[in-house]
């Protein structure tokens, strides 16, 4: 096993009956194993579509995706992939939609029924196990969705703005969640969100991206993610350090949108 | 005056709101402030049956036109024990069912691959769409002469055109199942390390479930009123030929009666498909 390598990446949309759009613009970062980066940007800038390409739903107009030595052609159970909602499967109970993964593997009876005991524990689900996931709320189905990326124990756990459906509160809560997850398991992990909170605070690296062409602004190494798992997460947020790279950041993504708008003068 | 809280009854019967609908100002027009006024259905109900039993007693009925509520339930009588032209009441109400059931499995085992197909594949959707689109408003009565021409009027014509009747709205059902699967759990199956036929059983079929258990409902309605028609034109038994043929003979109860049949079997089968539903497809509409 070892990192990712995304190289040299370029999307582009041919519209008919109009100029094509360039989603993505020769995008190029090698992610460590075991780090956790998080992706940030307006609307437009091709966040999406680089974790559809991560994942294998969309292939490139040019460059390649390397997980190891191995080049992504599709979607592969050694990539997981958590939605923002919706993705559960709504006819299986909670338990059945962990153990999903590892029974399409043809894993051993006894050993997924273990398997997703331990995880559901882990996401704090222990005892609805057998409970139909539309009886959960959102933050609940979200747990849901972790454990059932997790329980396939993927090399890369690709999230598509896994918590923006989510009310402010819980949202704050399954953002300690996810860094529990990614020190507990060590996993890799790309993180696609519109919150630069969020961004700030999970991503040990933040990409941000800018629109038209899709490509990468900005790159941060941050230290929040390390702190978070030991520090109280409202103290982080509030320290000096995060507010400024906060107050840095979002003006980056302010004066994109209203390059987007076509004001372009950053002011107002 | 309003101080006074309502009795249980009033609110049960309709005649006065329930606790949250009364702190309710917009009224007109909130489809949940409207009760269920049971009041007036038990009233409605009442008063029917009482026009007929005075009707009966005081000889305002024709027997011709609608028969007395005696000559009613002596035909009941006579038909549950001697049946209508030496076949039992039972017997034409069960080969009417048959019938539909037969109409509906069939059209369920052909319809359902075939919009599958129509779903998953360019070539099945191009092949069968005109086919499927050009039958799709053609009432199932309406193939009625071409099927007597066909298969004269036997028991394979009956279940042929019902089984006509079901298939396009079968088909019509599992394709609208197949293409209403939301991507994001297609996706979700393959990055799990799901196969092709993986994905296809263990989430496009079970997604599809409630739209194929809605048209199943539909198609057991519709085939419910194809088969009584088919049979008032064609048929020797079945409760749509009994009511014609007792017209004529002038049985005007006998032909009621065979309407009301006609009425509760129908809603007996739609009743009986929600609770199938809500007991075999819990998940329906909470994807």
């Amino acid at each position: 096993m070892s990192g990712i390598r995304i190289d040299d990446l370029s999307m582009i949309y041919e519209v008919p009956g109009g100029a094509p759009v360039e989603a993505l613009s020769h995008v190029s970062i090698d992610i460590k194993e075991g780090e956790i980066m998080t992706v940030l940007g307006p609307s437009g800038c091709g966040k999406t579509t680089l974790l559809n390409i991560l994942a294998g739903f969309l292939s490139p107009t040019r460059g390649q995706v390397l997980v190891g030595d191995h080049r992504v052609t599709g979607p592969g159970a050694e990539r997981g992939v958590v939605f923002q909602q919706g993705a559960l499967f709504e006819w299986l109970s909670v338990a059945q939609n962990v153990a999903f993964g590892p029974e399409m593997a043809g894993r051993p009876r006894a050993e997924i029924r273990k398997r997703v005991e331990e995880l559901l524990d882990i996401v704090g689900l222990s005892g609805f196990g057998d409970k139909p996931v539309y009886a959960l709320s959102g933050g609940m189905q979200q747990r849901v969705a972790l454990a059932r990326c997790l329980a396939n124990d993927p090399e890369l756990i690709l999230m598509d703005e896994p918590l923006g459906a989510l009310d402010a509160l819980t949202r704050e809560k399954m953002q300690g969640l996810v860094l529990q997850l990614w020190k507990e398991f060590g996993k890799t992990i790309v993180l696609i969100t519109h919150s630069v909170e969020e961004a700030l605070f999970l991503g040990e690296r933040l990409i941000v991206m800018a629109p038209r062409p899709g490509r990468i602004e900005k790159e941060y190494r941050l230290p929040f993610a390390d702190r978070g798992l030991v520090e109280d997460a409202r103290d982080i947020k509030a320290s000096q350090e995060f507010v400024e790279t906060r107050e840095e950041v979002l003006s980056m993504i302010w004066s994109m949108e209203e390059e987007i708008m076509g004001r372009g003068d950053g002011q107002s | 005056m309003s101080d006074r809280k309502p009795s249980s009854l009033t609110i049960w019967l309709g005649l006065a709101d329930n606790a949250f609908t009364r702190q309710k100002t917009v009224k007109f027009g909130d489809s949940t402030a409207v009760n269920s006024g049971r009041f007036w259905s038990i009233l409605i109900v009442v008063v029917l049956a009482l026009l007929w039993i005075t009707g009966s007693i005081l000889n305002w009925i024709e027997p011709f036109y609608w028969p007395t509520i005696g000559g009613t339930w002596e035909r009941i009588v006579k038909l549950l024990s001697e049946g209508f032209r030496n076949t039992s009441l039972w017997e034409h109400l069960g080969l009417s069912v048959y019938r539909v059931l037969s109409g509906v499995i069939y059209g369920a085992l052909v319809g359902i691959p075939l919009g599958f197909a129509m779903g998953l594949s360019s070539f099945a959707r191009g092949l069968f769409d005109p086919i499927v689109e050009f039958m799709r408003p053609i009432p199932p009565l309406a193939l009625i002469p071409l099927i007597i021409l066909w298969f004269g009027i036997d028991e394979t014509a009956k279940i042929f055109l019902l089984f006509l009747a079901a298939l396009f709205i079968m088909t019509i059902a599992a394709r609208s199942g197949v293409n209403s699967v939301r991507i994001s759990k297609v996706h979700a199956a393959y990055s799990l390390g799901a196969s092709r036929l993986q994905v296809l059983r263990r989430v496009i079929l079970p997604n599809a479930l409630p739209e194929i258990f809605t048209g199943l409902r539909t198609s057991m309605g519709v085939c419910w009123g194809t088969v009584v028609a088919a049979e008032l034109v064609a048929a020797e038994k079945g409760l749509g030929s009994m009511i014609m043929i007792a017209k004529n003979f002038l049985q005007t109860d006998t032909v009621v009666i065979g309407i009301i049949l006609i009425g509760i079997v129908g809603y007996a089968i739609e009743m009986i498909m929600r609770l199938l539903e809500r007991w075999l497809i819990p998940w329906k509409g909470k994807g």
